[in-house]
């Protein structure tokens, strides 16, 4: 007898007793739901991080120098040098000094809660940010220790400046700056708690600020995401010679720390996955449980098969097929379950919660064998009967 | 004549405790090709087990059984149900139809055991069902059919195959006695075009349709003859006047 042939036999057997199907494959379909829906949410939250580092640049590097045990320096001027003789593998790089203090626009009686930057003047091409209005710091500006600043469009909203932030002043620590230039927004919703709300100011002011005499962070930007590796050895290369001490320093790569986070989320997706896999194995037996009262209530069929000529081999495949059949069928129903369940929950969570295709072949896979490996043991009990037994049964 | 079915010193012995249960006690025959054979016997006179044994459902304790040359007594599992498939076709007291199944498809499956394919299986299906004269209700299912339609497509079953042994189990114990007649009439049709029937049943006055009797009792043969002789429908233990009330055995 066929496999198809089993299988339509199956799907007639099941439709017979559609309430007992359903009650069936609910293990099932819980357990498939539950697993395609956690896949979905962590694809989703996974994909959102994705996004979040790749808005921050997967090409960037980040240079820290500590300076540990060395009497030796890196300058400013060096990092320039060696930025200058690789521009093919890097594309722009800047000083970033973090640096704190009160920051009180004109007119106002309380200080404004803000971020302050130093920076140099590729920090625009680092960041890939646009300039909406004025200029960005220069050179000059750096050697200068120009009491310039460069804001976020927060500070042209109508909250601080209202259009007018470029050539105003601003008091940073007490000390007046003015303003050359204004970001284009990088948020949709420009407030005070968006990333639109910085402050950037030449790195030698801030150095000044902060009372730190040298750079310590650079941010380096690859010319591509193939060349952030090259840009990675280039620098640790050129700083092992200054320093001769690999605890000096340390060069870290934004995709290195996503690959690491993606594998991290993968690997908790996929731990909470298995634990809700657990239900699939409950549903499993729920299956073996109905072929083994399926079997014994068909007894008399089993008998008559039989005597027709079937071979134990034929009776085994019916009942495998059909506890296949069922959980397949679960499965299927567990998939489309999971899936709406992700899309509204994706919803609720404003993210992109989509299964991806490896795990609906997986479960539509696992369910299959789960059918199989609970179906085989009523099967094997139905094969064995003894056909005098089962056609005297009733 | 070609002997189809020979039973050689056939034992079918069950322990039960401490007691020993002779269900067949050194039975012998021979059945040729194209005979009409009724197996008659009481409850618990064997011939359930002589039907079981002929049917390949169960294996002699001792003995040798040939079925068409072939020794089949001491054959595996698998290895009986192809022949089962090829060579006999039942008929069931119960019918034995599979209620979900229609009727065409209940004729089909021992033709879709036997591994036909699926256009040739319905050809032959409808055959057998014409023969009967169900061709009208192959899509329906067995509950919908009476008693003796019911029969009559386990009949058409049977047929199928065209299988070398018809072994009839009491084929008109749940029908009235008109539908039984019929039943035992077209058996009568099937044996004069030749085929190999065999009938076991309780009932003499069903017996007697065959053309030679087989009777049995505590598992032996009391006797092997034509059935119009007038000791074939004699319980030879029990006096001739007794026996016209005497009520068969239900199995």
């Amino acid at each position: 007898m066929g496999i198809f042939q089993s299988f339509i036999l199956a799907l007639k057997s099941l439709l017979n007793n559609k309430m007992r199907a359903f009650l069936t494959m609910l293990g099932i379909i819980i357990g498939v739901g539950a697993v395609i829906l956690i896949m979905s949410l962590g694809n989703g939250m996974t994909s959102d991080i994705s996004s979040t580092f790749e808005s921050m640049g997967t090409k960037t590097l980040t240079v820290t120098l500590t300076g540990r045990g060395s009497t030796r320096s890196f300058s400013e001027d060096d990092m320039f040098e060696f930025v200058e003789e690789n521009r093919q593998y890097i594309e722009a790089f800047s000083p970033t000094v973090s640096t704190s203090g009160t920051v009180r626009p004109t007119g106002w009686t309380e200080d404004l809660s803000t971020s302050i930057t130093g920076v140099g003047e590729e920090w625009l091409t680092v960041k890939n940010y646009e300039t909406e209005d004025g200029r960005f710091i220069s050179y000059v500006d750096c050697k200068t220790r120009a009491k310039v600043c460069y804001v976020g469009a927060y500070y042209n909203t109508k909250e601080v400046y209202d259009g007018n932030a470029v050539g105003s002043r601003i008091k940073i620590n007490g000390d007046i700056y003015t303003i050359i230039g204004v970001c284009d927004a990088i948020s949709e919703a420009v407030d005070e708690d968006s990333s639109d709300n910085f402050m950037v100011i030449p790195y030698t002011v801030a150095s000044r600020l902060s009372r730190r005499r040298t750079v310590s962070n650079y941010t380096l930007l690859a010319s591509s995401d193939e060349n952030v590796e090259i840009a990675k050895q280039l620098t640790l290369n050129r700083l092992y010679k200054t320093y001769e001490d690999e605890n000096a320093y340390a060069v870290g790569a934004l995709a290195e720390m996503l690959d690491m986070l993606t594998d991290l989320l993968d690997t908790l997706v996929l731990v909470i996955a298995a634990i809700a896999a657990i239900s699939l194995l409950v549903g499993g037996i729920g299956i073996m449980n109905i072929m083994l009262v399926s079997v014994t209530e068909r007894t008399r069929e089993i008998g008559i098969r039989k005597a027709l000529g079937a071979k134990k081999r034929d009776i085994k495949l019916q009942f495998v097929i059909e506890a296949m059949t069922t959980s397949l069928i679960g499965g299927i129903f567990g998939i489309a379950f999971g899936i709406v369940g992700a899309n509204i929950a994706g919803k609720l969570l404003s993210m992109q919660a989509v299964p991806s295709l490896s795990s609906i072949l997986l479960s539509v896979g696992i369910s299959v064998g789960i059918g199989v490996l609970f179906g085989y043991l009523p099967a094997n009990k139905a094969a064995n009967l003894n056909p005098i037994d089962a056609l005297r049964h009733d | 004549m070609q002997e189809l079915i020979v039973f050689d010193h056939i034992f079918k012995i069950y322990e039960m405790g401490d007691t020993q249960v002779r269900a067949a006690d050194d039975i012998s025959f021979k059945i040729n090709k194209g005979e009409f054979v009724a197996i008659v016997g009481q409850s618990g006179s064997g011939k359930s087990t002589c039907m079981n044994i002929i049917g390949l459902l169960d294996v002699p304790t001792s003995g040798s059984y040939f079925l068409g040359g072939e020794d089949v007594s001491h054959m595996n599992d698998n290895a009986l149900a192809k022949i089962r498939n090829r060579m006999l076709g039942f008929i069931f007291q119960q019918y034995n139809l599979i209620p979900k199944l229609t009727v065409i498809e209940n004729v089909e499956l021992p033709l879709l055991y036997a591994g036909i394919s699926k256009s040739k299986r319905r050809k032959m299906a409808l055959d057998a069902l014409e023969k009967v004269g169900l061709s009208d209700k192959a899509k329906n299912l067995p509950s919908q059919l009476s008693g003796g339609q019911q029969q009559r497509a386990s009949i058409a079953r049977a047929l199928a195959g065209n299988p070398s042994v018809i072994l009839a189990d009491e084929p008109t114990g749940a029908l009235d006695s008109r539908t039984g007649r019929e039943v035992l009439e077209f058996l009568q049709k099937l044996h004069s075009e030749g085929n190999t029937i065999v009938l076991i049943t309780h009932d003499n006055s069903i017996a007697v349709k065959a053309q030679r009797i087989i009777r049995l009792q505590d598992g032996k043969v009391v006797f092997d003859g034509p059935s119009h002789l007038p000791e074939a429908v004699v319980n030879p233990d029990v006096p001739i006047e007794l026996q016209k009330n005497e009520k068969g055995g239900d199995e």
